[in-house]
């Protein structure tokens, strides 16, 4: 086991040092000069300008200057926003939690949902309720996720007036953040309606964040589960006599559970992806959002700061789900 | 016997007979393939015929129609069936141009990616171990990076196109090529028909791309046919961001990054373009699905 754990370790610091450089060399690639932008629209005398290049090290010899990033990036040192003049790790963090709270949320909406619907199609294979809910899955599959945002919002937000259509909680409430999450933070604050304000505002980002693993779920959910059912065991179970209910849903959920569980894990990314869509729509003050809106401002330290934590991010995610299912199964420890 | 002759024989023996057909057997067995498909069909004559079936120019403005709801709705008008644009722009020339941007989108952007795929990943699959390890940890480098995010720092460096938006798309897409390819490649080698055939004496391209290869298709097919939609959605939402096409491009995601604005005023101009989206990617994962049943013996009559 730890061999295999070192082995898979192993791998990740190429990965890094590549993400590392990767993120380093875009930013060298955008067009525009890096001074220039930050000036903005005052322009600045030379001698500024040569100053400044000097201070953010652009005057050294390339080698050096990523030598210098990734010393940096391994202290926790990303530079500052050209904007904020923040430094980037530190707004990564503070808008964590944001996105955080709406992915897991999503993810919990995904798998409550999609779970039962998986178990259920299989059971009933080839039935009404198998092609009802593997149809309406592959529909969430292909759905453009930036178009059902919108659909949502006209129907909830513009016909039925139920939902708010930005932010994560009305202007009226006002506290401190204690946890960066809103829903816990809301509860803390004691006051009336913070909390409800917190999941009305909730409620449409994570139903167009978790379309598509939900149906991804689902669809994986019902494939496990048919691959289980026909196993040697199920039938010794239903020999015993056990209810169908007891044999479907623990002994076969149970087995089933460990593939979708490692597609889950890996889910991340499309996580992440689809973050920088919802939030976009929905105001959300994440780092998908913030992501775009420095691309669109040229902050190149933040654009370069937050794609490199976000790929380590998905690294350390998807190691984790590998050395966990090398433990839960054996058998791909051998490889 | 020399090779030239062996092949001669080769070439002038029939097909294996009944391969397409057996194919279009497990094909015609999935229903939903088979609207999949036929709905594809009618996306590609839309895209082909474009000019001939749109009414009016996709960028035409009639200033003294703008935002007219479709026919059927109070105030609509049958000059345009589907309603205008904020811009007075008739929404079918629209939609049934995008099908153009959008078909052209999938089908470069899958050439794109599945040669340059296929090609590194028969080199990983056949080259010296060290070779093999530094083209894969690449590829894990480029898929540690959500692909949205990275397809939109690519756009953003080499500037806001739908040209620029296929490019990156295809360089997202790419990898998943590689490790079918390698994949493949690697369960096929050490099968007996690859070793006699080195025997006889093929060279290393010859065994690379005509004695495995064909043999590696059935999967990276179907990988194609998802990647297809994968390359809609995405350019889609790169146009949705502003970092696809540019308007007054037709193209459907950016029509809904123009309509924005109007949601709680124009429905029309917000449903369309995403209903067109939808339809296309659910028809051709349709066919995706359809395609992995009939070519993959694995799943075969599961």
């Amino acid at each position: 086991m730890l061999k295999y754990f070192l082995a898979r370790l192993l791998t990740f610091l190429p990965t890094f040092v590549g993400v590392t450089l990767i993120s380093f060399s875009f930013i060298r690639l955008l067009p525009g000069d890096p001074i220039i932008v930050m000036a903005g629209e005052r322009g600045m005398s030379e001698e500024r300008y040569n100053a400044l290049m000097q201070e953010f090290g652009f005057d050294q010899p390339i080698l050096v200057q990523y030598w210098d990033y990734l010393l940096g990036v391994v202290q926790g040192d990303l530079g500052q926003s050209f904007v904020t003049k923040r430094p980037v790790w530190d707004e990564f963090f503070a808008l964590f939690p944001a996105t955080l709270e709406l992915s897991i949320c999503a993810m919990i909406f995904a798998v409550m949902l999609g779970l039962p619907a998986g178990v259920i199609a299989a059971v009933n294979r080839g039935k009404l309720p198998d092609r009802l809910f593997m149809s309406i899955a592959l529909v969430g599959y292909s759905m453009p996720i930036f178009w059902w945002a919108l659909l949502l919002i006209i129907v909830f937000s513009g016909n039925l007036g139920m939902t708010p259509v930005s932010g994560r909680i009305d202007l009226l409430y006002y506290f401190d953040s204690t946890t960066g999450f809103m829903l816990i933070d809301s509860l803390l604050s004691g006051q009336e309606g913070a909390f409800r304000s917190a999941v009305r505002h909730l409620i449409l980002p994570v139903i167009v964040l978790g379309t598509i693993p939900l149906a991804v779920i689902a669809r994986q959910t019902r494939s496990a589960m048919l691959e289980v059912l026909s196993e040697d065991y199920i039938r010794t179970a239903r020999a015993k006599g056990l209810t169908p209910a007891r044999v479907n849903g623990i002994h076969a959920l149970r087995n089933a559970l460990i593939p979708v569980i490692t597609v889950i894990g890996l889910m991340v990314g499309t996580l992440l992806a689809g973050a920088i869509l919802t939030e976009t729509i929905f105001s959300w003050p994440g780092i998908g959002k913030w992501m775009v809106d420095s691309i669109f401002r040229r902050d190149y330290p933040v654009v370069q700061g937050g794609l490199m934590l976000i790929a380590v991010m998905v690294m350390i995610v998807n190691l984790t789900v590998d050395v966990l299912y090398g433990f839960i199964n054996p058998k791909i420890r051998k490889r | 016997m020399d090779h030239a002759s062996t092949d001669e024989i080769k070439s002038q023996a029939p097909a294996r007979p009944g391969r397409l057909s057996e194919f279009w057997y497990y094909f015609r067995e999935n229903r939903g393939a088979v609207i999949g498909l036929w709905i594809f069909a009618a996306f590609v004559i839309v895209a082909a015929g474009a000019n001939l079936l749109a009414p009016y120019d996709p960028t035409e403005q009639f200033r003294e129609f703008t935002l007219v709801p479709p026919f059927w709705a109070d105030g609509g008008n049958f000059a345009f069936p589907l309603g205008t644009d904020p811009l007075g722009r008739d929404m079918l020339s629209r939609l049934l141009h995008g099908a153009r941007y959008s078909f052209f989108v999938g089908i470069v952007v899958v050439s794109v990616a599945a040669f340059g795929g296929i090609l590194i990943g028969l080199l990983a699959g056949f080259a010296p171990k060290w070779v093999d390890t530094i083209i894969m940890r690449i590829m894990d480098i480029i898929l540690a990076f959500p692909s949205l995010l990275l397809a939109l720092v690519l756009v953003a460096i080499l500037g806001p196109s739908l040209t620029n938006a296929m490019i990156a798309i295809a360089i997202v897409l790419q990898p998943h090529y590689v490790r079918l390819t390698r994949a493949s490649v690697m369960s096929e080698r050490g099968k007996d028909y690859v070793t006699s055939a080195r025997v006889v004496g093929a060279g290393l391209p010859r065994l690379m791309f005509i004695t495995v290869l064909p043999n590696c298709l059935a999967p990276i097919i179907v990988q194609a046919a998802l990647s297809f939609s994968t390359a809609i959605l995405d350019a889609a939402a790169l146009g949705f961001l502003g970092m696809g096409a540019q308007p007054p491009t037709p193209e459907w995601g950016t029509m809904l990054a123009d309509a924005r604005e109007f949601i709680l005023r124009a429905w029309w101009v917000v449903t369309f373009p995403g209903l067109a989206i939808l339809v296309t990617v659910l028809a051709i994962n349709l066919m995706g699905d359809g395609l992995r049943d009939a070519l993959d013996p694995k799943l075969k009559r599961s």
